[in-house]
């Protein structure tokens, strides 16, 4: 039973952080480039959920729809107004600027709401627990689990079977080719970056559901979980990015019950650790694609 | 013809002059005119200056991004003041230190070198097949390297006191002190610039496939030039945790690396004349926006606490300056003394 226990947390683990790390691939394999503010995109959602939970009487899924579409329209409006204008110069310009907008954002709400931990709304189901094969589970695992798998599921429909899909995919592949095949370069970016919002808002209830809390550097927790999974399961492929959460869930999972508890301090570094070894011996990640060409802006 | 080989010399390596005589300036300045809390910023900013120079030797060169240098910067600092305290102090600031650090007393000068040699070292354990990386998995493996040094200097307790404050160290980093070791710093990042590491290392830059080409071993070129900006990195730290006197393992992580990355960015990466004049800039625009930010909160003229103006003001600027500049200020150009009518004649000496 304990085992089963387990396997409930690991999967529920895993397959949010690979919710976490496709909203941070999708951006990544059109423009190659890593977006430090994904993080505060989450945290764009948990503040909603406070600001407008808390403050009116609105019902609890509706609140959640917004928080969503808030982090859509964040996402989409960093892209318009940053991302966009540096773009077609350095990535390294293009990397600094994610990092100014992740600095900015994480401030901004600093200066307006405040420093401190900010209560959330939650709804009865997130705290109660029921007992599946005599061994107690909190709902919210249950939820996680149900929500990000049908959130991927939906995803890869919307990939595989629409124009926008298609046109996403073709993008990540071979940019410079699907602009010249008639695809507006700006109209496929920007989706991505609703997508990517729309992610992270989803990510966002259950990451501010663990702890009914947020702060202003809530963001930056799912976004070193997406490095660390996007890297393990391959930068460049939206599977990969799937695969390389569900192995991150596990392996943080093991590491917590194998790793003394001397060692289970450095439990972050040991992450990154194997990022760095994965990078070096294989880059490419646990899935492979077939191109793999040269960044374009 | 002797004289114009020397003058064409010193007109080429005019640079080093024309930024160090105004930072004397200002510690001039700063020294005899201003009290005493605009005598800590401008030690601070000098301070500053040492860490974005030492970014700049290795970011600027190899146009690799490079998140690191802040986390050399920390273990610098910490080995330092380590190395300085004194026993009976260090009993009580690190309750739990090894006994062989305990006895370790040495003056400031050597405490800093040491803290920079173990910057150094540690460079240079992890950081050969980095070197091997460009682009966005460069820039993803030395943020991994940020993320791990700051774990190592908090859980370590037994060197760093963990996520606690390590205080007591004594101030010996004193306004002339830091501006001429500013200058140091700029003369050597200067003159690694030129020399032919430089030269290679700004080519690999340039064009990755044509310097290898040319026989240039890139990783190799890249790793020492990495040592470099480390040692710079860590001697910087030491120096700031001499003038800070008390600090956490937090001092160097996400927001410190933000703020050394908009000094080099907006001055320019890719010239030393960049650096310093990006330093310049930031730090008064940034002490600028604090003061009325502190203005607000001490005189309560809004009804709620003031935080995180100086950041959003700073994003803002950095922002801006990478859509409109994304060279920075300097782009590649340094500041040089040109004589216009020796043109012709340097050119022939040459």
């Amino acid at each position: 039973m304990i085992v089963f226990e387990f396997l409930i947390n690991a999967i529920s683990l895993g397959s949010l952080y690979a919710l976490i790390a496709l909203g941070l691939v999708i951006i990544y394999g059109i423009l190659k480039m890593v977006n430090f503010a994904y993080g505060e995109l989450i945290m764009i959602g948990g503040y909603l959920l406070y600001l407008v939970g808390l403050n009116t009487n609105i019902p609890w899924l509706i609140v959640a729809v917004i928080a969503v579409i808030g982090a859509m329209v964040v996402s989409y409006f960093t892209e318009l107004v940053a991302f966009r204008r540096v773009r077609v110069k350095s990535l390294t310009a293009l990397l600094i600027t994610t990092f100014a907008v992740s600095t900015l954002l994480q401030n901004g709400a600093l200066l307006v709401i405040s420093p401190r931990a900010k209560a959330v709304a939650l709804p009865q189901i997130f705290s109660t627990s029921i007992s599946i094969f005599g061994v107690g589970t909190p709902v919210r695992n249950i939820l996680t689990i149900v929500i990000s798998i049908s959130m991927l599921i939906g995803l890869t429909i919307l990939f595989r079977y629409t124009i926008l899909g298609i046109a996403l995919r073709a993008a990540a592949d071979d940019f410079q080719m699907t602009r010249m095949l008639g695809v507006p370069a700006n109209l496929v970016i920007s989706s991505a970056f609703v997508i990517s919002g729309a992610i992270a808002g989803v990510v966002s209830l259950f990451w501010v559901g663990r702890t009914a809390s947020v702060t202003p550097t809530i963001g930056q927790g799912p976004l070193l979980i997406a490095f660390v999974a996007t890297v393990i399961g391959g930068m460049r492929s939206l599977v990969g990015a799937v695969v390389g959460g569900f192995v991150y869930g596990v392996i943080f999972s093991f590491i917590g019950v194998l790793l003394p508890q001397v060692l289970l301090d450095y439990r972050e570094a040991f992450m990154f650790l194997i990022v760095i070894l994965i990078l070096l011996w294989r880059p490419e990640g646990l899935v492979k694609v077939k191109y793999a060409e040269e960044r374009v802006g | 013809m002797k004289r114009h080989r020397l003058e064409a010399w010193l007109s080429h390596h005019s640079t080093v002059i024309i930024l160090a005589v105004p930072l004397l300036v200002i510690a001039a300045i700063t020294d005899l005119l201003a009290g005493s809390l605009l005598i800590r910023l401008a030690t601070a900013m000098f301070v500053s200056m040492i860490i974005v120079i030492g970014m700049q030797v290795f970011m600027g060169n190899s146009g690799i991004l490079a998140w690191v240098h802040v986390g050399f910067m920390g273990i610098g600092a910490y080995i330092a003041s380590v190395c300085s305290m004194t026993p009976q102090m260090k009993a009580i600031a690190i309750p739990q230190v090894y006994p062989f650090l305990l006895n370790i007393h040495l003056p400031f000068w050597p405490s800093i070198l040491v803290g920079s040699a173990v910057a150094t070292v540690v460079a240079a354990a992890i950081s050969y097949p980095l070197m091997r990386l460009s682009d966005a998995a460069a820039a993803i493996t030395s943020f991994a390297l940020l993320i791990i040094i700051h774990a190592v200097l908090v859980h370590w307790d037994r060197v760093t006191n963990g996520p606690r404050t390590l205080f007591g160290i004594e101030e010996y980093t004193t306004l002339w002190i830091s501006v001429v070791c500013a200058i140091l710093v700029l003369i050597v990042a200067y003159f690694f610039k030129e020399s032919s590491l430089g030269l290679r290392l700004r080519a690999s830059r340039e064009d990755y496939h044509a310097a290898s080409a040319m026989g240039i071993n890139i990783t190799q070129v890249r790793y020492f030039s990495f040592l470099i900006s480390a040692a710079i990195a860590g001697f910087g730290g030491g120096l700031f945790a001499h003038y800070i006197t008390s600090f956490t393992p937090d001092a160097f992580y996400l927001i410190e690396t933000f703020n050394i990355l908009a000094m080099l960015v907006v001055g320019g990466p890719l010239s030393i004349s960049g650096a310093v004049i990006g330093t310049v800039l930031v730090t008064v625009a940034r002490e600028g926006v604090r003061a009325i930010e502190n203005t607000i909160n001490l005189n309560h003229l809004l009804p709620f606490e003031v935080i995180g103006l100086t950041e959003v003001f700073l994003a803002t600027i950095l922002i801006l300056s990478l859509i409109l500049r994304p060279q920075g200020i300097m782009g590649s150009r340094e500041l040089r003394w040109k004589p216009k009518k020796n043109m012709d004649e340097t050119n022939k000496a040459k």
